[in-house]
């Protein structure tokens, strides 16, 4: 009666722990693989030869010292906002609201910075951009958060709406601050005094923005992990039901994350305006806010693995700015080589997660 | 336990990268800086072809009409003065914002000795990044802030492209001659229409000299303006210039960089002057001609400068008499019979001189004249340096244009 089933002849099975050195070498092949792929794909298409654009990629990203502090600047701002997306995430907000939220804070710093910019000493003037910055971009959470707790609306289509009212917000401020009168840009904001810039911080124009970063990483990852707080909002992202039942407030929650991810992201907008754009305009975001996303999910909301990921991700972005121009390859070819890298590593987790097994091996097992 | 090895791991991992980062630039900023000082003793005298280095920030690409019109120049440039490819590098689609700043002094590191700089919104990172390298020439096109900057490898160019505006606006005046003669259009129907970019002084002065070209042949012409607010918008522009030719315009003319507005124009069978390129290749029923920039000339004298040891002016800006300015080929199957015998006629009495586009006796602003209001004082007293001898001087005392009235006969809708 029961007919053999044929066993297929490769099967994967669940993984139950995989050991971490296993997992980084399964990590690393995918890189070196991806690598290989994406070599063949350069010589296929632009007739390069791979390893030179490689190392252009190399020496346009850190290949001199300013080069490397600006992908240290591109990979601060972008871990800021991963780092303030993380709440939001881990409690299963999709808040792709970013990029308004950056807007918001820019916009408010870049207020203070036209307005109080002579009025005030520089500290006191960086201190309100701080708390301005962060008020704007907490505003811009809070309003999807309190919807989403109390009628329930769909979080991923508020904040993304959002994102264009903000950005409706700075083109009507740009009206204002345009110099000169009907460019549409504002230009660079208190070039002569350098009012409300950040100031050098250990001999680097970028030491303050390193130091708030890291501060912010190293509390995100505390907070995530170590509070009451933190805690309840990994409960409520597995479960409302099971958090309601815990006595955990669930509408507060919501509500406080958004608040915390929303300024998160308002102070990554002064990090931007004010500790490197000194400029406003309606692509001060330029779509960090939605690269961010990724990666946040791809350090599985690991603070400490967002700097590796958003380092990396700077990196093949500045390396091809020089690429482009050295090879006179369109931005696009590095494009091409960053999503087979991606494609791989994502992939890669695949692997980490399953095992497969051959036919033959698992009757070997039996 | 486990997790805090993890922890540990990646912590460690992060900071050898982060120290790896570190060691690797030190490396590369003590050859960045021997280099650079090498160069600083260089610029200060003669260079042979061999030595010089050029560096370009655009902010398109050869997709996109203005940036592509720079290309061309630079090229020409190039085989004029014998440059091989190693000697020019080229950044292309670099926003108006820090990322100018940083491709600047990326050109400077990499031991450019003249850095050009084409969007109007590269200016003010291109004077941050002219005071940290006085030895490096930067030139900014379309900007009007390098006199009043105070540094003197700092330098404006433009070309007196309301020269080539005028000469388009002829053609344009001239085709609505021909409809009025047919019978299509009466004389008060001769409304113009004109996609604008923004409404500053670069577009103001561009629409008003073609208009004025326009009025020299058909003096019943009106023209209403109305803006995209947007450098490149293929859609916007389609969208205006279809309102515009709703609203009664009968032939429509843009200052914004793509083919959206010649496009609508094909469509809708309304005659169109475009800009840059020539639109016949979308347009092929309705563009008249383009008025447009020739930037080799420029490039080629600033790079001669500066392999010569001598100074760049300030601001730079030539016109029809240079070869700066011209129009593209004369569409025969839209223009008006003799239109390339009048064409002429405008192009050497403007390289001659005789001919001055922003004529005072040929406009009035709110029904008097530019003399009379500027007389009167108040707003108008700060025209006063620009006229004399009968005209407005466009683009002489800075190469940024400066003209922005909006004088009668002219509706600008800005919304």
């Amino acid at each position: 009666m029961s007919k053999e089933v044929k066993e297929p002849l490769v099967r994967m099975t669940k993984r139950d722990t995989i050991g971490t050195a296993k997992a980084w070498g399964i990590r690393l092949a995918a890189v070196l693989l991806s690598l290989v792929v994406a070599g063949l794909v350069i010589v296929a298409i632009t007739k390069q030869n791979p390893i030179q654009v490689y190392l252009g990629i190399v020496d346009g990203a850190v290949g001199t010292n300013r080069r490397a502090w600006v992908t240290v600047r591109e990979t601060l701002a972008l871990l800021c906002i991963a780092i303030g997306l993380t709440p939001a995430f881990k409690m299963k907000f999709w808040n792709i609201g970013a990029e308004g939220q950056i807007l918001m804070g820019g916009t408010a710093t870049a207020a203070l910075m036209i307005y109080a910019g002579d009025a005030l000493p520089n500290w006191l003037l960086l201190v309100l951009i701080f708390i301005a910055s962060a008020a704007a971009g907490l505003i811009w959470g809070l309003i999807p958060a309190v919807f989403k707790a109390y009628f329930n609306t769909n979080e991923t289509l508020f904040t993304l709406m959002l994102n264009y009212v903000a950005m409706q917000i700075v083109t009507f401020c740009i009206v204002f601050w345009e110099n000169p009168a009907g460019s549409n840009t504002v230009g660079i904001i208190g070039a002569a005094g350098q009012k409300g810039w950040f100031p050098s911080l250990f001999g680097n124009i970028y030491g303050l923005n390193v130091v708030i970063v890291l501060i912010l990483t190293l509390g995100m990852y505390i907070y995530m992990k170590y509070s009451k707080q933190g805690y309840e909002i990994a409960v409520v992202g597995e479960s409302q039901n099971t958090a309601r039942y815990a006595g955990i407030n669930v509408k507060r929650v919501i509500i406080r994350t958004m608040m915390i991810s929303g300024g998160i992201c308002g102070l990554a907008g002064s990090l931007i305006v004010s500790g490197a754009s000194h400029t406003i305009s309606t692509s001060t975001a330029g779509g960090r806010g939605f690269t961010a996303i990724i990666v946040a999910w791809m350090s599985k909301f690991n603070p400490f693995a967002m700097i590796l990921v958003s380092a990396f991700l700077v990196f093949m972005q500045q390396g091809a700015i020089q690429v482009a121009s050295q090879f006179g390859l369109n931005e696009n070819a590095s494009d091409i080589i960053t999503g087979i890298l991606l494609f791989f590593l994502i992939g890669c987790e695949f692997f980490i997660n399953y095992k497969l097994e051959l036919r033959k091996n698992r009757k070997e097992g039996k | 336990m486990k997790k805090a090895v993890s922890f540990l791991l990646i912590a460690g991992l992060a900071v050898s990268m982060l120290a790896g980062c570190g060691s690797e630039n030190n490396g590369a900023a003590g050859n960045g800086g021997t280099s650079n000082a090498a160069d600083g003793t260089e610029a200060g005298g003669a260079q042979a072809v061999s030595d010089v280095k050029v560096g370009v920030i655009y902010i398109g690409d050869e997709n996109e009409g203005y940036s592509a019109a720079h290309m061309t120049g630079i090229d020409e440039m190039m085989s004029e003065l014998g440059l091989s490819d190693a000697q020019v590098i080229e950044k292309t689609n670099v926003p108006e914002d820090e990322s100018c700043y940083d491709a600047a002094v990326d050109l400077a590191e990499q031991g450019c000795n003249i850095i050009f700089g084409t969007s109007f919104g590269f200016e003010s990172y291109l004077l941050q990044a002219a005071a940290e390298y006085p030895e490096v020439q930067f030139c900014h096109g379309t900007g009007y802030q390098a006199a009043s900057s105070g540094l003197s490898n700092m330098h404006n160019y433009f070309t007196a492209v309301y020269e080539s505006r005028y000469v388009s606006g002829v053609v344009a005046g001239l085709k609505l001659n021909e409809m009025i003669a047919d019978g299509t259009i009466t004389e008060d129907e001769a409304k113009m229409g004109y996609v604008g970019a923004y409404p500053y002084a670069e577009v103001i002065s561009g629409f008003t000299s073609f208009y004025l070209g326009a009025k020299s042949v058909c003096p019943s012409v009106t023209m209403e303006v109305q803006y995209t607010n947007s450098w490149a918008d293929m859609s916007g522009e389609a969208e205006v210039a279809t309102k515009l030719i709703d609203d009664g315009c009968v032939l429509i003319s843009q200052h914004a960089d793509t083919t959206g507005a010649p496009s609508a124009c094909q469509e809708k069978g309304v005659p169109c002057v475009g800009y840059n390129i020539d639109m016949t290749s979308v347009a092929p029923d309705s563009a008249l001609t383009s008025a447009s920039i020739n930037w080799g000339p420029y490039y080629t004298y600033a790079v001669q400068c500066v392999m010569n040891g001598e100074e760049i002016v300030t601001d730079w800006c030539q016109g029809y008499a240079e070869g700066a300015d011209r129009i593209t080929a004369l569409n025969e199957n839209v223009i008006a019979e003799g239109t390339q015998e009048k064409v002429t006629e405008v192009e050497t009495s403007l390289k001659e001189g005789t001919l001055h586009v922003f004529d005072t006796a040929t406009f009035t602003v709110n029904g008097s004249s530019l003399e009379d209001l500027i007389a009167g004082g108040g707003d108008y007293e700060k025209y006063a340096a620009y006229v004399s001898d009968g005209y407005f001087h466009e683009s002489e005392l800075a190469s940024a244009p400066a003209f922005d009235l909006i004088i009668d006969g002219i509706t600008s809708v800005t919304e």
